[in-house]
């Protein structure tokens, strides 16, 4: 076998710990007493709320409207009544307004049989179109609005669309279970997806540890024929980023601050498929989505069907709860993901895992001075100097560190999960981009 | 869930790698232990105690500077690891005032000059050293034999480069290389038999002096004379991904390198001739380009700097050992290019994801 595919520089190979969920079928989650839909699920200008207080909603029904060119709709996960609207504060520390929901009446479309819609006799327009009105946003973490994604620009022309199953976070499993589950459904929605952008060549790319979901997409890819190729990657972190993704599969670099339809790519995760395939045939909005509830600190690790909205603290209950070693709880992938500071924080588009970690787990360390060791300099995917950069960035010179290409730091971890010195480059990082912007604003 | 338990809040990623800077250093004091066990067991007692005082003389010193500087930084191990690579790099026959100046020098001079740990801009440890040989330059020569050639080592512990070195001077006329000289070396017992037995079992007979020159059998510091252990602690520090190759192995081919090219010259056996095994075994070479010149702070970041880095230092080395007018020239070298670390790191800053050829900062 000739070796696998992966991006030339830095990276790094955490442990997995997907074989403590890899295994366990997507069930639905409990619908409990309440949702909290916070009105910003995206990246973008926050939806305008629809609803007030003693409303009452339908599932599926709008009620968080697009405001702006870059935001999504959002959408009610359950039928019920408004209790109130009020400000919470999101995993990633952004407040945002949200609309709490007391589940009551109907449901229409939980455990109904629904007819597939007849898509074929719609246009590309109409797709795109049905893609924005149903909110849906990339699944894989950036939550941005997919229809704007596929707005090509006119001189633009789709060479390659790259579907994103490489989940190359530790822990996470829900893409992984819907390639298993759902592989006809992702198929679909990638047969839509041809209609909306019509791309020359389709690539579905999947690491090697997860070889049933080769297996089984490569075997629709070629019954589909020639056009869609699934091209199985080496384990690397941070493969699951679009532009290591493209520069991976198709050996081209998006310049720095361009969008990958610059060198004719665009990227989809697999979710993100899967939610295009509902919206369109099942006129089905996006309001729920594959969350894995995972950590050594977690009893039972599960992949749920989560509905947009549920607090972490319902799933945890549904995961027979935190083990008392637990001392860290994160929203997301354990190299990019939020500490959570309370169990009411909601569950929205864009997370992909709950993770409860224990003492052992997160490899705690104490902080050193930087011994210059270059470690982080050789994982940096990007080519950054990540120490200088630091430095830079505590001793307040922000337009030093800018000139070092700060801004095209995306914030991967891969510096600082491996900074023997244990120095918290990324919020380092963080920190100097939220300082260097207001410089520039000033 | 009703007693709410308070989580840790962090900064992403949310996991780390097992390795501290402790545990870095921990790993490289196990990796200088078996050469420092052979350099007691090769000069005796006071080796030991020479140690011990470099030792010493460190952490005590680097316990005064966290105090004045108001840090902490006893805990990382890396004041132990200056005082053992200064223990390392004296004779044990030297006065004990020696390495204790050459401590305080590395540690208060070197090391806290700029801010401590990570911020000196050489090697503290090898930084003291050429401090000390210079102000005393009798004392930091006078070698001893080791026991294995104690009973029969006629010329008062003359180390092997410093033979070769003022032997050169008065002869004349062409000699095959480095042995030829050294014919009236004393040789162990232990590398007699040892190229006896490899002459039987392969056919091939190698002039002893290297087996004492591999395994450490000669006058030198205290340290640095068992290249065989020494290697030992470096593939130990290799496996745990403590060092990296670039820079041993940039360092150790570019020297070689030179002395086959240029090292005949001095013997008039004309170019690609040097004896790249005397060369490679013998001085501080091993210590310095397995332990000394991967030391982090002082060394560039990327392995394309490393390697630059490397090279010069195998350049240097050769520079001075061959046509210097000391016998070894590692500690120099290795000085040396610890200065033009920043610069190097400055060439060789890593391409950038990204960017075309004349990449814009925009
Ligand atoms: S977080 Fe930024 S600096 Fe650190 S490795 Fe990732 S891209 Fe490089
Ligand atoms: S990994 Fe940490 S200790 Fe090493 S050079 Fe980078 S910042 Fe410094």
């Amino acid at each position: 076998m000739k070796s696998l595919k992966t991006f030339p520089k830095g990276g790094v190979h955490p442990g997995d710990f997907k074989d403590l969920t890899n295994k366990e079928p997507i069930r639905n989650a409990a619908i409990k007493d309440s949702f909290i839909i916070p009105m910003s699920q995206h990246i973008g200008a926050p939806c305008e709320c629809l609803v007030n207080p003693g409303d009452e909603v339908k599932e599926g029904m709008l009620i968080g409207k697009a405001s702006g060119f870059i935001s999504a709709n959002i959408h009610s996960p359950a039928p019920g009544v408004v209790k109130e609207i009020t400000d919470i504060f999101l995993a990633n520390g952004l407040k945002t307004k949200a609309v709490v929901l007391e589940p009551s009446g109907y449901f229409d479309q939980l455990g109904k049989n629904i007819v597939p819609a007849d898509w074929n006799s719609l246009s590309a327009k109409e797709l795109q179109e049905k893609i924005f009105n149903s909110g849906i946003v990339g699944l894989g973490g950036a939550t941005f609005p997919s229809n704007v994604k596929y707005m090509i620009p006119p001189d633009a022309k789709v060479e390659a669309l790259v579907i994103n199953g490489v989940e190359c976070e530790p822990y996470l499993t829900a893409d992984h279970r819907l390639m298993l589950e759902k592989s006809a459904e992702i198929f679909k929605g990638l047969e839509i997806l041809q209609k909306v952008l019509n791309p020359e060549k389709i690539f579905i790319g999947i690491e090697a540890n997860k070889p049933d979901a080769i297996d089984i997409m490569g075997n629709l890819a070629q019954e589909s024929g020639g056009k869609i190729e699934v091209v199985p990657l080496k384990l690397k972190y941070p493969q699951g980023d679009e532009k290591q993704l493209l520069k991976a599969i198709t050996g081209r670099e998006v310049p720095s601050g361009k969008l990958p339809i610059n060198i004719g790519a665009v990227v989809s995760n697999v979710g993100t498929v899967f939610a295009i395939y509902e919206a369109v045939v099942l006129n089905k909005p996006l309001f729920e989505r594959v969350v894995t509830v995972t950590g050594r600190g977690i009893k039972n690790p599960s992949n749920l069907k989560v509905r947009v909205g549920t607090k972490v603290r319902d799933l945890i209950e549904d995961c027979g709860g935190v083990t008392d070693d637990t001392v860290k709880l994160v929203m997301g992938g354990p190299m990019m993901g939020f500490t959570m500071c309370s169990l009411d924080t909601p569950v929205t588009k864009g997370t992909s895992g709950i993770l409860a970690l224990t003492e052992k787990e997160i490899g705690k360390s104490v902080q050193t001075a930087c011994i210059m060791c270059g470690r982080c300099v050789k994982v940096c995917p990007i080519g950054l100097v990540p120490t200088k950069l630091y430095k830079n960035i505590t001793h307040r010179r922000y337009q030093d560190a800018m000139h070092l290409n700060l801004m095209d730091c995306k914030e991967c971890g891969c510096c600082a999960y491996v900074c023997p010195a244990n120095i918290p480059l990324v919020q380092g990082m963080r920190l100097g981009k939220k300082m260097a912007n207001k410089k520039v604003k000033s | 869930m009703s007693d709410e338990k308070v989580f840790l809040v962090a900064s992403s990623p949310q996991i780390h790698h097992a390795d501290s800077t402790s545990r870095i250093m921990l790993d490289v004091i196990i990796a200088l232990i078996p050469a420092g066990v052979w350099g007691i067991y090769a000069f005796g007692s006071r080796a030991l105690t020479v140690i011990a005082v470099s030792i010493i003389a460190s952490v005590l010193t680097e316990y005064f500077m966290c105090r004045i500087m108001k840090k902490n930084t006893l805990g990382d191990y890396t004041a132990v690891i200056t005082g053992l690579l200064i223990g390392f790099n004296m004779p044990s026959g030297v006065a004990l005032y020696v390495p204790v100046v050459a401590s305080v020098f590395a540690i208060a001079a070197v090391k806290w000059t700029f801010g401590g740990l990570g911020t000196n801009l050489m090697n503290p440890a090898l930084a003291g050293r050429v401090f000390v040989f210079f102000s005393w330059t009798g004392t930091m020569t006078k070698w001893s034999s080791p026991a294995a050639t104690r009973a029969i080592d006629t010329l008062s512990g003359a180390s092997p480069l410093g033979y070769l070195k003022t032997s050169l001077l008065d002869i004349s006329g062409n000699i095959s290389g480095p042995v030829e000289i050294l014919a009236s070396y004393p040789r162990s017992g232990f590398s007699l038999s040892m190229s006896d037995w490899f002459a039987s079992a392969l056919g091939v007979r190698i002039d002893p002096v290297y087996y004492d020159l591999f395994f450490g059998n000669i006058p030198g510091c205290i340290g640095e004379v068992s290249a065989f252990l020494l290697i030992a602690g470096a593939i130990y520090l290799f496996v745990r991904k403590v060092i990296t190759w670039e820079i041993p192995a940039a360092y150790l081919v570019s020297f070689s390198f030179f002395i086959w090219m240029f090292d005949g010259l001095r013997f008039g056996t004309g170019f690609f001739s040097g004896d790249i095994f005397f060369h490679l075994f013998s001085g501080g070479l091993m210590l310095g380009a397995l332990f000394m010149a991967t030391d982090m702070a002082t060394s560039p970041l990327s392995g394309k700097g490393q390697i630059i880095f490397g090279i010069g230092c195998g350049f240097l080395t050769f520079l001075i050992r061959v046509y210097g007018s000391f016998p070894e020239g590692v500690s120099l070298a290795i000085i040396i290019m610890n200065i033009f670390t920043a610069m190097i790191d400055r060439l060789t800053s890593p391409k950038l994801f990204g960017f075309v050829k004349k990449g814009k900062a925009k």
